[in-house]
């Protein structure tokens, strides 16, 4: 990190500017936490204010937790992102590392087959996604959703990765041959650790679409027993009726997990950019 | 038999011939050293005898073993990298005990064999650190210790010095070559340090574009290159070459070092006006244009008074001339 100095007024504006942005990022987050405390009436009336005396309320969450079978969506919620994620780095960090690390006929072409996916989305083969788990009988349970998923985060996993591969300096695999580790070892002891910043970036980049994705659970798995926070949320928005306090209690609740999740992946992530040079 | 013995090797990347047929001899306990210009194949050499890189044709044998089909940890060799190439997660001990426990050695003597080299290389009081908190001396140090307990047949060092800074750089060198002298063990060096080359090698291997140009020792090579790309690569600052015509001589090419021509202010066979001059203290370098042989560079011991545009005159030491043939040949 430079120490440069930098005058009081540079820095002033700098903070004015990221605590603008912070502001701006935060504010509906926080509407949304704050109005899950209030009753109804406060809601509209006052968006804005703090819960009070006279208007705090927890029906919201007395709803949420009343209807349904919330603890199991969220447990189905995080089950299917964790196991996603955790797929996604797996596999797209063995492909990153054969496509940067071994020469074969056809690498660049497979590197380029392999990242295409970025480009086309994957909500185009729906039709053919769901008869192939219905041909399957996957239809309904979590794991169909985890082979989704898992297939849509793959390209850019594969891409970011194999880019930061491609800078772990050959010496230190060398090294590592010479003192007998299996490519295995290697991949898992010598590389992994060392593009770590890379896997919480993509970790964090997976993570969000998948926790936060409607449309797969009401197609391939809408049963009780397997619906995720998302899906099992839109029960509070009716065409005409929208229970608000149950859907802002909702959402705050399904707020936390990627937080934690997020905290996780971001400490790794400051960890690789402040510890820097491989060497 | 040698420690190492190569047959022919060549080595393509593609279209690209990297390696054009080497043929070497090491003998048992050498130290070998292999310079050249940048992008001529030394690294590449290096890591076709590691193993890490297989040679597109030619044979390979340590120890009398042919090895093509060996994996690098079963070859009995040892490596040590430019970048150091420490395990960053492990501690010192642990980087320098890695191959040895992958390998199955008892923990005693493991510990043992880390101690040694610790011993040797002064790093016991960091055996407990990361690479991360050592300077680069200590990590290159390292590096060396954990080639030095695998106990090697032959060790493979690919420039180790070269991201030193000059004073740590002598220092070390003089660490590798006690080193060697204590080990008695085959070692296999690359550099293009001329000064490294010189002072540790009992036998270098001039490489050019992928194939060896001479094989000898150190002096053999200063005082009979056997071509025009050798004369100029040993020696600095390098021999001046001259047409033979020039000189009335039947040859292509007369070459002599800067350090073989005497200079006088007053009479001398070739007369030249001084160009440039630099003074390093310990010599003087004279740039002369002659009239006789063109630019010529005068290397004389000690503190001389010469400036630019004296006109003086310079005499070659007639027993010290190289002489090429019209292909880059030495005529001996
Ligand atoms: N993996 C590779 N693919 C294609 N070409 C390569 C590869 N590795 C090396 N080369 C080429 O082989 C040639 C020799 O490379 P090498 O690293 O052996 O040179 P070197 O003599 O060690 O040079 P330096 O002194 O700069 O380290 C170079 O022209 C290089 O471009
Ligand atoms: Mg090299």
């Amino acid at each position: 990190m430079s120490k440069a100095r930098t005058s009081p007024i540079r820095a002033g504006f700098v903070h004015l500017a990221l605590g603008a942005y912070t502001v701006i990022a935060i504010f509906p987050v926080f509407l949304t936490i704050v109005n899950s405390f209030k009753d109804r009436g406060s809601i509209f009336r006052s968006p804005l204010q703090l819960p009070g005396p006279s208007s705090f309320s927890l029906v919201g969450y007395e709803t949420v937790l009343k209807q349904g079978d919330f603890v199991g969506y969220f447990t189905n919620s995080l089950t299917v992102t964790c196991v996603s994620i955790f797929l996604v780095l797996l596999f797209g960090a063995m492909a990153a590392f054969a496509l940067s690390e071994y020469r074969f006929k056809g690498n660049a072409l497979m590197g380029l087959y392999l990242s295409l996916g970025i480009m086309i989305p994957i909500r185009l083969g729906t039709v053919a996604i769901l008869q192939g788990m219905v041909a399957t009988g996957l239809v309904n349970t979590l794991t169909a959703l985890v082979l989704v998923y898992t297939a849509q985060g793959l390209p850019l996993a594969v891409f970011i990765l194999s880019e930061f591969m491609r800078t772990v300096s050959d010496d230190l695999k060398n090294a590592g041959r010479i003192d007998g580790l299996s490519e295995y070892a290697i991949f898992f002891r010598l590389v992994l650790p060392l593009v770590r910043p890379a896997m919480a970036t993509v970790a964090v980049f997976t993570m969000i679409p998948i926790w936060n994705d409607l449309w797969f659970p009401l197609i391939l798995a809408p049963a009780e027993a397997t619906k995720t926070i998302t899906l099992g949320s839109q029960v509070f928005i009716g065409q005409f009726v929208t229970d608000w306090n149950a859907v802002l209690s909702a959402l705050s609740l399904a707020i936390f997990p990627v937080l934690v999740l997020y905290m996780i992946f971001s400490r790794q992530l400051i960890r690789g950019i402040t510890s820097g040079a491989v060497k | 038999m040698g420690a190492l013995q190569l047959q022919n090797i060549r080595k393509t990347f593609g279209a690209h011939e990297v390696l054009k047929g080497i043929d070497l001899d090491v003998k048992d306990g050498e130290f070998v050293i292999f310079v050249g210009p940048s992008g001529c194949g030394k690294s590449t050499l290096l890591r076709v005898i590691a193993g890490l890189e297989d040679a597109s044709t030619g044979s390979i044998r340590i120890d009398g073993d042919e090895v093509a089909t060996v994996p690098p940890a079963k070859r009995g060799i040892a490596m040590v990298f430019q970048s150091y190439a420490l395990y960053p997660h492990l501690t010192v001990k642990d980087n320098m005990g890695l191959g040895l426990k992958q390998a199955g050695t008892e923990k005693a003597e493991i510990e043992r064999r880390v101690a040694k080299a610790s011993a040797m290389l002064s790093l016991e009081p960091y055996l407990a650190r990361r690479p991360s908190e050592l300077s680069g001396g200590q990590r290159q140090r390292v590096a060396i210790g954990r080639a030095i307990v695998r106990e090697p047949k032959l060790f493979l060092f690919d420039e180790p010095l070269s991201n030193l800074d000059a004073a740590l750089r002598v220092q070390t060198r003089l660490e590798i070559a006690k080193l060697h002298r204590e080990l008695k063990a085959t070692m296999i060096y690359v550099t293009h340090d001329q000064v490294e080359a010189m002072t540790l090698a009992d036998k270098i291997v001039v490489l050019s574009a992928g194939a060896i140009e001479q094989v000898g020792s150190p002096m053999e090579l200063y005082n009979r290159p056997a071509n025009l790309f050798v004369a100029g690569f040993i020696g600095s600052p390098q021999m001046n070459f001259i047409e033979g015509g020039r000189l009335g001589e039947s040859v292509a090419t007369v070459g002599i070092r800067p350090e073989h021509i005497s200079l006088s202010r007053d009479s001398g066979e070739w007369k030249g006006k001084a160009v440039h001059v630099e003074h390093l203290g310990a010599d003087t370098i004279v740039y002369l244009e002659t009239e006789a042989a063109g630019l010529v560079t005068v290397r004389l011991f000690g503190e001389h008074h010469v400036n630019p545009d004296d006109i003086v005159y310079a005499t070659p030491d007639a027993t010290q001339m190289h002489r090429f043939d019209a292909a880059g040949k030495a005529i001996r």
